[in-house]
């Protein structure tokens, strides 16, 4: 059945290309809408209709609500699916969908607006019984509040803004001095970045995992898990590898954190795919950080476990329609790992765009690809060009599997990050299962 | 002197004359500048990348508009 006759995907890239996938074989009707440098992008090929919404600034394509408003009406479009980025986690945009008569494939606008404010989300999941990092759960007024915040909660503490993100506005402080100093610095930037220099606090967790939970909800109330990924492998905040499950987590733990992440999203009431990111302690203690309100670059490794469609899941909730609870497995089915492959130097970490000149890829493997030979790496979006995906029966298998497929693949043109997910793979720490979110930073960069 | 030197983009991408929409430009054509000195930014791939001064000089002129789209080694700036 199809649940909706014509979608627009408010994207482009990979997640475009993923949205269109799974749209074809519902016999959903799909309508790109593209910048200027992405009119020969292969999301734009292979939608039904594709229309051009503005030069390369993502202000003036992508970020632009009147434009993609506008396409929605002229292709007769009746939903609109935002992906991630852009407009995905944009409450105002949501609800212009709304407004305009389309169904927005998210939650509604006022669970993105609560869950996109940090502090205000914090408080949510704490009043729902989810353990957060110790700290301020409002924005500090002065310097002063901060430093006795701190020593009550004891250094090392992290200085975070309010409105912040992908690790922007945030900063280490190990005493009193330092936090004078970072105060300031800290206020300033985030006034500059976000219009909003807010700030708070919270203790600074040795040893940190990066965990998060898929949940989806319906609107008829069923609302469950998809199990854990571990996303600990990152540099500066960015993700490069995923797996799933988690390595670190035992079957009690899991259970926990599951469960955790169900009752939060719970008590939002939550509807449409989402993830709530858990940051995870030496000790194995979890706490919460932020939630997801929209479908994630790492989603693959879930559906390689569970054998779920998410788009799929996405349109039917949007659609009104139940979850088929059937469809999950009783346990997560093998192991999957996901490697991010930017177009940027694998040691410099120095953007690299340009002409892809060689393109070649495993295909045995599940690619997620934004670009073929021959195409263009513009310098206007984000460096990923693609995402390989394994799976195994257990995790050295997937490991294995993920270490043959990066062999083989060939890429010349632009720089990449290839050997850096290779040496990731060989690294006996990884292997072991013992790494944490400084692995890449302490461990690979030298 | 009379000779000029011209900053080339070190990177394509996007130039902005300022560190955020709501700031000043970093200089102004006729400002004298020190070597290192910070004269606009070149986005790229989501990450920002400060053009410097490499010699102490005088802003002649901007080659690119504010938010231009800019090649590599194309010509940002002249110093005088």
């Amino acid at each position: 059945m199809s649940y909706f006759k014509k979608v627009l995907i408010a994207n482009r890239g990979e997640i475009a290309r993923r949205i269109i996938r799974t749209c074809k074989r519902l016999s959903i009707q799909t309508v790109a809408v593209y910048s200027e440098a992405d009119k020969d992008a292969l999301f734009v090929r292979e939608a039904d209709e594709a229309v051009c919404i503005g030069p390369a600034p993502v202000k003036k394509s992508y970020l632009d609500m009147d434009n993609i408003i506008r396409a929605a009406k002229e292709t007769g479009a009746c939903a609109i699916h935002p992906g991630y980025g852009f407009l995905a986690e944009n409450g105002a945009f949501a609800e212009r969908c709304t407004e305009e008569g389309f169904t927005f494939i998210g939650p509604s606008a006022s669970v993105i607006r609560l869950m996109g404010d940090k502090i205000a989300a914090r408080n949510q999941m704490q009043a729902a019984g989810i353990p957060i990092v110790p700290g301020v759960d409002h924005g500090l007024s002065s310097v002063e509040e901060a430093k006795r915040a701190a020593n009550e909660i004891g250094y090392p503490i992290m200085l975070k803004a309010s409105a912040g993100g992908g690790g922007i506005g945030m900063q280490i402080v190990h005493s009193d001095q330092e936090l004078e100093k970072a105060f300031e610095s800290t206020a300033q930037r985030a006034g500059s970045y976000f219009g909003d220099d807010t700030l708070f606090l919270e203790k600074y967790i040795t040893s940190p995992r990066h965990i998060e939970v898929q949940i989806v909800g319906d609107s008829l109330g069923n609302l469950v898990h998809l199990w854990e990924r571990e996303c600990s492998i990152q540099r500066r905040n960015q993700k490069i590898v995923e797996e799933a499950p988690s390595p670190f987590l035992d079957p009690q733990a899991r259970e926990a954190l599951c469960a955790a992440a169900v009752r939060g999203a719970a008590s939002i009431g939550y509807t449409n795919v989402g993830t709530m990111e858990f940051i995870v302690d030496g000790q194995g203690e979890y706490y919460f950080l932020e939630m997801n309100t929209r479908i994630q670059v790492e989603h693959p490794v879930t559906e390689e476990i569970t054998g779920v469609d998410l788009v799929e899941w996405q349109l039917k909730i949007a659609a009104g329609l139940p979850l088929d609870l059937d469809e999950i497995p009783l346990s997560p089915q093998g192991h999957s790992i996901e490697c991010r492959l930017y177009a940027e130097d694998a040691r410099t970490f120095m953007p690299s765009p340009g002409k892809i000149e060689t393109l070649r890829l495993p295909d045995w493997a599940r690619l997620e690809f934004a670009v073929t030979e021959g195409n263009q790496v513009t310098p206007f979006y984000d460096p990923m060009i693609g995402k390989i995906i394994t799976h195994g029966a257990s995790r050295q298998e997937a490991i294995r599997k993920m270490k043959d497929a990066l062999e083989q693949c060939v890429i010349s043109g632009i720089k990449n990050n290839l050997p850096l997910l290779a040496s990731i793979m060989d690294d006996p720490a990884f292997q072991a299962g013992t790494y944490d979110t400084k692995f890449v930073e302490s461990a690979l960069i030298k | 002197m009379s000779e000029k030197r011209a900053i080339l983009s070190p990177l394509p991408g996007v130039f902005y004359r300022k560190p955020s929409p709501d700031k000043p430009d970093y200089v102004q054509e006729g400002d004298s500048v020190k070597a290192g000195d910070i004269v606009g930014l070149i986005e790229v791939m989501k990450n920002f990348y400060e053009v410097k001064v490499e010699v102490d000089g005088v802003i002649d002129c901007f080659a690119v508009e504010n938010e231009s789209i800019v090649d590599v080694d194309q010509e940002l700036v002249t110093l005088k």
